[in-house]
């Protein structure tokens, strides 16, 4: 059993076509992966969110403000 | 060179070789960069000097024996002698070892190598900076840079190499061989060299020391990433003929290969470097939480944690695997500071060596049964093989020779630089002339402007 389908080199290579591992299973493999990108949008989303209010949290404290924009 | 096709597939191979070199500087340079923005004012020449002069000391020696070993050693010690009949045309006073009209090949094979044996041990001076006396990181750079990596790779990145023939040993573009070596060997001499002054608290609580230059850190590492494409395509034959190879693949196709000899293309790695650096960063931002240095790093450790199977792998698999690999190197780095009380000032422990270890590992699973070899009666990659390469690369070949070379350079009292001159900072303590000579001039031009310029009303 070879996860690439090949179990040893003894071939023409002009007959060889795909030599990654788990051949046929390629949309699975765009569906987790389109998965795993859309996950990290939606992580983002959330967590910058989060971040923005804690961070417009502190920017009600006025003196906090004047020392950043003084700080150019 | 007989017949015009020989003449200019040699010549071609020769310019090929030529250019991954030159590209493969830029990771030095960016080593450097990434290295003097990582640390504090006081400590640049000193750190800029201690990397510096890993160019040189590791060619020299790289030259005299270095190369050597990659031809003599695939077998030595334990399943055969040296290998002397290839070793002799790679000894420093060999007729190939210089300009010669009948090889244009040795010569940028041989610094193709070499730029990996740089590497390795610039990955070590990374993680040692602002405490280490450079005498002694400059004899472990010759130790990792052209004995301990160069062995490793006559083991298990050579054709002919024991671990690929009874392990099915799989390690394409260097997760083990270059990666987790010089990580495991920077380990063992953090191990003994101790943190800086004030890394950690009382308590144990490790304190962050930020870098100086956040700006050359991002470009240092942006060259490594640039470097890292030469590494890629330096790591593979660009074409050859089943004849040529000598192995089992029938027919006159020719191909391009890994460094195994067996079939892979230019393209595929490509697809695949470009791949698991996204899925390095990607994790990284996530798990950093958007921590810019980590997630710069981390497409780094997704790359590396790839490396291996990139010859092989669908896009889609080295993306995830880097993932993967990317998440596990960063709570490992954090637990093992936390638990041990080791600095390592640039994380290269964790993105070279636990990455490569991951990588290694993953790899013998998701390539488990594929030939490693084109030649008749190699183990095929698996994932027991593939453990034991990672043990052999990150402890045997990298923490345990450090370790002990780091004990005795202790026990000698040459490792580590004394305190006091660690608090004042080493551009002081070696570069002096340098910082008397700027003092020197500031006052000149200070009583210059106080008897000259009179000050407005």
């Amino acid at each position: 059993m070879s996860t690439i389908g090949y179990e040893s080199w003894a071939v023409d290579m002009a007959d060889v076509g795909p030599i990654y591992p788990f051949q046929g299973s390629e949309v699975l493999m765009v569906i987790v992966g389109v998965i795993f990108w859309l996950v990290w949008h939606r992580i983002q989303f959330v967590r910058e969110g989060q971040h923005l209010e804690e961070a417009r949290q502190q920017a009600l404290d006025h003196e906090r403000i004047q020392r950043s924009v003084e700080r150019y | 060179m007989d017949g015009n096709l020989n003449a200019l597939t040699t010549v071609f191979t020769e310019f090929y070789y030529w250019v991954t070199v030159v590209f493969m500087f830029l990771i030095h340079v960016g080593f450097c960069m990434y290295e003097v923005g990582a640390s504090r004012r006081r400590n640049h020449m000193h750190t800029l000097m201690k990397n510096v002069m890993v160019i040189p000391l590791v060619t020299v020696t790289f030259f005299f024996f270095g190369w050597w070993i990659y031809w003599a050693f695939p077998m030595f010690p334990f399943f055969g002698g040296l290998d002397l009949e290839a070793g002799a045309a790679n000894l420093p006073w060999a007729e190939t070892m210089g300009p010669n009209a009948a090889d244009r090949i040795t010569g940028v094979f041989w610094a193709a190598f070499l730029l990996f044996s740089w590497t390795a041990a610039s990955i070590v001076s990374g993680s040692v900076i602002e405490r280490i006396r450079s005498s002694a990181l400059w004899v472990h750079a010759v130790l990792i840079g052209s004995v301990w990596w160069i062995i490793d790779a006559a083991w298990g990145w050579h054709y002919g190499g024991w671990m690929v023939q009874y392990l099915g040993y799989h390690d394409a573009y260097a997760s083990g061989v270059i990666h987790a070596i010089a990580g495991g060997y920077a380990l063992g001499v953090i191990t003994v060299l101790g943190p800086r002054i004030g890394k950690f608290a009382d308590d144990g609580t490790p304190r962050d020391i930020p870098p100086h230059n956040p700006w050359m850190l991002t470009i240092g590492i942006f060259l490594i990433y640039t470097g890292f494409w030469g590494f890629y395509a330096a790591c593979n034959v660009p074409a050859i003929s089943p004849e040529a190879i000598g192995g089992q693949i029938t027919g006159d196709t020719w191909t391009a290969t890994n460094i195994y000899l067996a079939p892979t293309s230019l393209s595929a790695i490509t697809f695949n470097f470009l791949m698991s650096l996204s899925g390095g960063l990607m994790m990284a931002y996530v798990v950093s939480r958007g921590d810019a240095f980590w997630t710069f790093s981390g497409g780094l450790a997704g790359v590396i944690t790839a490396s291996a199977g990139n010859d092989l792998y669908h896009p889609i698999q080295a993306m995830l695997i880097a993932a993967a690999g990317v998440f596990i190197v960063y709570r490992l780095h954090y637990w093992v500071e936390k638990r041990f009380k080791l600095d390592d000032a640039v994380g290269a422990v964790a993105v070279h060596g636990y990455a490569g270890v991951v990588g290694l590992i993953i790899s013998g699973f998701v390539l488990w049964g594929a030939p490693s070899s084109p030649y008749e009666g190699y183990a095929a990659i698996n994932p027991l093989g593939q453990t034991l390469g990672a043990a052999i690369m990150f402890l045997g070949l990298g923490f345990i020779p450090a370790f002990v070379v780091a004990k005795m350079q202790a026990a000698a009292g040459v490792l580590r630089i004394p305190e006091e001159v660690e608090l004042q900072g080493l551009d002081y303590a070696e570069h002096h002339a340098y910082e008397d000579a700027q003092a020197e001039i500031i006052a000149a031009d200070k009583e210059f402007l106080a008897n000259k310029v009179t000050p407005a009303e």
